[in-house]
């Protein structure tokens, strides 16, 4: 279009009149330079502004009245939480290795309370890098050939059916649980937890059966809850030769229980369901807390970034904070708090809704610089962990078959005496309470609030709509940069040979040559397409490295390095080489392939935002200014002046950070520290990745690592 | 004053009386010597081991053939009777149900439990006895009827995509049965009052008397129901006898409110009851039209095991005591595969009227634990799989260990066999894939011809039909574990075929689980047969164990229901966009155009082009600067 245009305006004729949306798209394209700095800044801006733009929670779903119904949890039931502790903490339970004793008790007293009890016998799980398995549903699990009857772990499930309920849904109730070395804070959230349980066998008001589940934590709290959810959601009903957990004596030991229970039909070895699961709440308490208050911390993220309906973590925050008067927590980047630049950030942003108020009473927008620092470091962390796509707690395992749950972990004040930890479990007994007892009343699924959502304090939230702004504006200049390198790259060998031709003599093989120079660009959509093979097989890489017996994290990253190195060499001399030849009229070869680069780029994280939101906007924040500043470093020297000194500075310095590795090395020295880092940390994480089957290792395999090599190749490009 | 009135009240009472016998002896006894029109009231007390009371109420009125009163009854409800004869039904039944039966703790091998154990909601069967294209117009008929009788949206099992057609697997194996289910139904007591309508003394006289409501639904379990027989037969358009059984089955929880200091002080000894401290109610004397008017109370076979009774020291029992005397003890007739025996305690009402009304309670004096008689299989059925795109159901059939004794007994020369049929029924939304049916027995995957041994599947039709699966399953006796897999694609529905509250999730219809091996019947010795109990001969029926599985809730696909909003809104921008572009271009003309910008060159006037040329420049200035 844009060289029909110029044809039209070389031939002095009265211009034609050009569409309006045709005419504003020609008008971004050339003015892109302008248009880019000026969606950038704007991009970053509105990031900034998110904890600005925060609106309050509310709760959306009407049917959820929480803290409408008075709390029933009496010093009773706490008296019967208290008494399961302190048999727990009671050294003589601990005599049995396994810890199977324990579980005996905590079965004992579920049972008691007529409720019906089962053990879960598991083995833990290795994670293990499937490459296909990214997207794909939970599988039931391979069969293991090396499972021997040291290593099970047990949970302990106990059910409770609603008396006059149709048993269609069930909430669950997960408790962590490590039998072997269990601290006194699990044994205390295994004391509130019974004292709800015991309340719930006795309300009239249930209308979803209740599962507690006491998850052995000893192969770690994810893995025993994972493979509870797995039991119950795709049991496998054939048995295979392997040795089973009942030939295992100590299993057998578990179930001599039944003989001296008066209630025996309630006992069974067999997995016992529920319906539906309707939402999950995984209860912690925590040992030791240097806080001054009791404080409870909501941990919401699930793999690949999925948060739970936000109506579920309202109605904890409601209840935590206007019913039992505890402080209820997000994380947060705690590195952020003290920064000064935020600080003062915050206080420009201040000032500017006092003007702005001063001006139009109306308009209150305003927060608090302290306000305003403190969301945004929530807001990191919020991104960060979604981004990480790592689930941070057993409520992740949930996610996966579409559950909503969070983990609530209360900290108490610490101290030992029994006044207190009468008033923790009475308090977070009638807390945990009023969230199933407003779970009870959903009649639907959670469906009303946000699933989309970003948090910046327990009570403010940011919602999709919002912070796509952000991302779209600093991903929108992409397309428009792109189209304007094209068109430059063409036009530019245009005029140059349109000069030395006569105008009268435009012949066909001019037009021919036109086509050919049109098509040119497929050149570099192939180098880049190149690139992004050798970024699948870097991506591909790890599972092989892995397969590698007695491997150490440095060693496999070093292997990792060089074969990409290797691979890449490979690929460059079997399939790029033929395109070298045509080296005359390649002068403007390198905006071509910026230009492919861009667009790449552009289809990679629009891709990735829709499926993670928060690895998008973080790979845009890194990778944007990188694709659009670069240029050959021989052209900047070569022009000499400021601006192009400048960019090449910022190119080089964006070339370092933008390269994973060394953007994970940095990201980690702001957290922890420079002191520790170590090269085969970055193996670790990423094998923590995929063995999450995060798409965040994806996205940086296949989209930030290709056009990080690319732009370094335009960086050093020979033109 | 006093004195003076009071011959009178009685006098009047006296004459009440006596008109009522005479009214009731017109009604019973007829001039040409057919059966009279009778109802009878009963009501069934059994201790539960979970330390529950299960309470049976059982009213049966039946109306014989009548030609010579035309339309009229005496005692039986005129709206059954003309549902019976307009729809020509041969046999219902109408369940409401509210709770869940736990075949674990009160069992499901008695006759009690496989006939009033029932899904929640609304269950409806009826065999009718009309030509077969006449059946479905006829069902949907009764449906409309009985939804305005019972104050039931029974009206949704009218479309055909609801009911469905059982081959033979239905106990009443017939083929112009029609069955359906809606799990969802709520149950409330305006269900109950049209029900107790249908009864002679409503509930202001006899046992009915003690179905005080808010005990009623504090229950555990509830189900109502109308079972219709019409006898005889009716082809040739004469009136047929009909037999109405209403029976009500409620779990209730025995002093609810002490049921905390008793857990805490005694944990295993049985709660102690009487009828007044469950209903809050006591008999005052029989409704006055009732023939049989008993109570019974029922230890069945663990329990009288666990009491150490025998037949010969029934009498004399230590472990409770009765508050009432019984007026008689039935004793159940010994069969070859139980050694315990079920023993029936029976009160007769008719002893006791308004001063000295009926109150029968139990005292347990010590702990007693027991067992009920379960079902040779526990089933138990559950989805599996996550997502919204495929799942699959699992029926899983577990060995009770109880009746392994019953069933060596059964088997003939070693190789035993177990049959259990499978009747399933799934909504059409739910696309069932048969050829997808796994069978597994003892953990082994097997090869679905070796147990199967007879299936019928007629696959469901989008917004016509349901899919039915009926399956007659052999499998060894010595079976531990069974289970039957199928999988399924949730389906994609229209936004005007979600029910309200999609959002929640879709229902599947339990499924029945009978085995036709075993028969639960209680047959008790009775030296007369004159005063033969309604109830009583109903236990003696031979009637098949079955069972019903959970129902299962599957969350669907729900789209924004505030999208036929955002759709309208999109559609109208594109055609929008579309017609105005189409208009724009089918007006323009090219030539006419260029014309008019030529003529517009020559004048050279107006501000405008001159604009537009200096934008135009700057725009090829700032390109060309670029390069």
């Amino acid at each position: 279009m844009a060289e029909t245009k110029e044809k039209s305006l070389s031939d002095e004729k009265p211009k034609p009149r050009v569409r309006p949306i045709v005419r504003l798209g020609i008008f971004l394209i050339s003015h892109s330079f302008h248009f880019s700095v000026v969606c950038c800044t704007a991009g970053v801006l509105a990031l900034f502004l998110l904890p600005v733009l925060a609106k309050n929670t509310y709760i959306s779903e009407n049917a959820l009245m929480p803290g409408s119904a008075s709390p029933m949890l009496s010093n009773q039931h706490v008296s019967d939480g208290n008494r399961l502790v302190k048999d727990l903490t009671n050294p003589n339970s601990k005599s049995s290795e396994t810890g199977i004793e324990s579980h005996k008790i905590i079965a004992q007293y579920m049972l008691d309370l007529g409720a019906e009890v089962s053990f879960h016998k598991f083995h833990p799980q290795m994670n293990q890098f499937h490459p296909l398995h990214f997207f794909s549903s939970p599988d039931s699990g391979k069969i293991q050939e090396n499972y021997s009857c040291s290593s099970y772990g047990i949970n302990t499930v106990g059910i409770i059916r609603a008396p006059h309920g149709d048993g269609k849904e069930a909430i669950v109730l997960v408790t962590p649980y490590n039998a072997l070395k269990s601290g006194f804070g699990e044994a205390l959230s295994l004391g509130i937890a019974y004292s709800v349980f015991s309340l719930l066998t006795q309300v009239t008001w249930l209308a979803k059966d209740i599962i507690w589940l006491v998850a052995d934590s000893q192969y770690g709290e994810y893995a025993a809850v994972a493979a509870w959810l797995r039991e119950y959601q795709t049991p496998k009903f054939s048995s295979l030769s392997t040795p089973n957990a009942e030939m295992c004596p100590d299993v057998n030991n578990l179930f001599e229980l039944k003989g001296h229970s008066i209630s025996g039909s309630k006992f069974s070895n067999s997995f016992r369901r529920a319906g539906t699961m309707a939402s999950a709440l995984v209860l912690k308490v925590r040992d030791q807390n240097e806080q001054f208050e009791d404080t409870i911390s909501i941990y919401a993220e699930a793999s690949n970034g999925q948060m739970p309906n936000l109506d579920l973590i309202n109605v904890v925050n409601y209840l935590a904070v206007h019913r039992q008067g505890l402080r209820v927590n997000v994380e947060k980047l705690w590195s952020l708090l003290n920064s000064s630049w935020l600080k003062s950030l915050g206080e420009i942003f201040e000032s500017l809704a006092k003007v702005a108020k001063s001006l139009y009473p109306k308009w209150k927008f305003g927060i608090p610089a302290t306000e305003y620092v403190e969301g945004t470091a929530t807001l990191a962390s919020s991104l960060y962990y979604q981004a990480l796509g790592v689930p941070t707690g057993p409520h992740g395992a949930f996610r996966d078959y579409q559950v909503d749950a969070i983990t609530l972990e209360i900290s108490p004040k610490f101290s030992l005496d029994k006044v207190w930890r009468n008033d923790i479990l009475l308090r977070g007994g009638r807390l945990i309470e009023g969230v199933i007892r407003s779970v009870n009343n959903l009649l639907e699924k959670f469906h009303q609030s946000f699933f989309l959502y970003l948090l910046t304090s327990p009570s403010k939230f940011v919602s999709v709509g919002v912070y796509m702004i952000a991302f779209a504006l600093l991903i929108a200049p992409l397309p428009m940069v792109a189209a304007s390198l094209y068109v430059d790259a063409n036009s530019s060998s245009n005029c140059s040979k349109g000069d030395s031709s006569t105008p009268s003599a435009i012949t066909d093989t001019d037009e021919h040559s036109i086509a050919i120079r049109s098509w040119r660009w497929l050149n570099s959509a192939k180098l880049v397409f190149i690139v992004h093979l050798w970024g699948a097989i870097v991506s591909l890489l790890p599972y092989f490295i892995s397969q590698i017996p007695d491997c150490s994290p440095t060693t496999s990253f070093m292997i990792w390095v060089l074969l990409s190195i290797l691979s890449l060499l490979t690929l460059n001399s079997v399939l790029a080489s033929p395109l070298a030849c045509a080296k005359a009229t390649q002068e403007k070869e390198w905006a071509l392939v910026k230009s492919v680069t861009i667009s790449s780029v552009f289809i990679g994280l629009g891709l990735m935002s829709v499926i993670n939101f928060a690895t998008a906007e973080i790979g845009a924040l890194l990778m944007v200014p990188m694709c659009l500043l670069a240029q050959p470093l021989k052209l900047d020297v070569r022009a000499g002046t400021l601006r192009s000194f400048c960019r090449m500075i910022c190119n080089l310095v964006l070339g370092h950070i933008a390269f994973p590795p060394a953007a994970f090395f940095l990201l980690k020295g702001m957290l922890d520290g420079f002191g520790n880092a170590n090269v085969g940390d970055f193996w670790m994480w990423v094998e923590s990745l995929w063995a999450w089957n995060s798409a965040t290792y994806l996205f940086i395999g296949m989209v930030q690592l290709p056009c990080w090599v690319l732009c370094i190749s335009i960086l050093f490009h020979t033109c | 004053m006093v004195l003076l009135q009071r011959p009178h009240i009685l006098l009047l009472l006296i004459g009440t009386h006596q008109f009522l016998q005479c009214w009731i002896a017109f009604g019973s006894v007829n001039e040409e010597g057919q059966k009279q029109e009778e109802f009878s009231e009963e009501l069934l007390l059994k201790p539960l081991p979970d330390h529950k009371l299960l309470a049976h109420f059982h009213f049966q009125s039946s109306g014989p053939p009548s030609t010579s009163n035309g339309c009229h009854h005496h005692l039986f409800p005129k709206a059954i009777s003309q549902l019976v004869q307009k729809f020509r039904i041969k046999e219902m039944e109408l369940s409401f149900t509210k709770g869940r039966w736990n075949y674990e703790s009160w069992g499901g091998f008695d006759p009690l439990s496989s006939s009033n154990a029932k899904p929640p909601g609304v269950e409806l069967w009826a065999v009718f006895d009309v030509p077969q294209h006449h059946i479905d117009a006829s069902w949907k008929n009764l449906t409309h009827t009985l939804s305005g009788l019972f104050c039931a949206s029974i009206n949704f099992l009218e479309s055909t995509a609801t009911y469905s057609t059982p081959e033979w697997s239905f106990p009443p194996a017939s083929g112009n049965v029609r069955y359906g289910t809606l799990p969802c139904e709520a149950v409330c007591t305006e269900n109950l009052t049209p029900w107790l309508k249908l009864l002679p003394c409503r509930d202001k006289a006899g046992i009915a008397l003690l179905l005080d409501r808010p005990s009623l639904y504090r229950g555990f379990y509830h189900s109502q129901q109308l079972h219709l027989t019409s006898t005889g037969s009716s082809s040739e358009g004469i009136d047929s006898g009909i037999i109405l059984e209403q029976t009500l089955t409620v779990v209730l929880q025995p002093n609810s409110e002490m049921a905390i200091e008793v857990h805490a002080s005694e944990k295993h000894i049985q709660p102690s009851w009487s009828l007044s401290s469950i209903f809050g109610k006591q008999v005052s004397g029989r409704c006055v039209l009732a023939k049989p008017s008993s109570v019974y109370l029922l230890l069945d076979r663990g329990l009288s095991a666990a009491n150490g009774l025998t037949s010969e020291n029934f009498w004399s029992n230590p472990s409770f005591e009765l508050s009432a005397n019984p007026d008689r003890i039935f004793l159940e007739e010994s069969s070859s595969h139980s050694k315990s025996l079920s023993i029936l305690y029976m009160f007769q009402v008719e002893k006791y009227c308004e001063s000295e009304p009926f109150d029968i309670g139990l005292m347990w004096k010590v702990p007693v634990a027991w067992l009920c008689q379960q079902t040779p299989l526990h089933a138990s059925r559950f989805l599996m799989g996550s997502g919204n795109e495929r799942a699959a159901i699992a029926i899983s059939l577990k060995s009770t260990q109880f009746t392994e004794g019953f069933m060596s007994a059964n088997s003939k020369d070693g190789s035993c066999e177990l049959r259990v049929d499978v009747f399933q029924v799934v909504p059409w939304y739910v696309k069932v894939y048969f050829h997808s049916l796994r069978v597994f027995v003892d953990q082994q995957p097997r090869a679905v011809s070796d147990i199967i041994e007879k299936i019928h599947v007629s696959p469901s039709k989008d917004k016509m039909s349901p899919g039915v699966m009926e399956v007659v399953l052999k499998l060894p006796c010595r079976v531990n574990t069974a289970a039957l897999t199928i999988e399924f694609d949730k389906g994609f529905l229209r936004i005007d075929e979600y029910l309200p509250d999609a959002n929640q999730g879709f229902d599947i219809p339990s499924a029945i689980i009978s085995f036709p091996n075993f028969h639960a019947s209680m047959v008790f010795l009775e030296d007369d047969s004159l005063n033969k109990s309604p109830l009583l001969s109903k236990f003696q029926e031979k009637c098949p164990v079955m069972s019903y599985t959970e129902v299962l809730l599957v969350p669907l696909t729900t789209p924004d229901f505030s999208m036929p909003y955002n759709v309208i809104t999109i559609t109208c921008t594109v055609f929008a966009l579309y017609f105005g572009s189409l208009l724009n271009v089918l007006q323009r003309r090219v030539a006419e155009e260029e014309r008019f910008l030529k003529a517009k060159a020559a004048k050279k006037t107006g501000r405008l082009p001159l604009l537009l040329s200096k934008l135009s420049a700057k725009l090829r200035g700032s390109g060309i600067n670029q390069n």
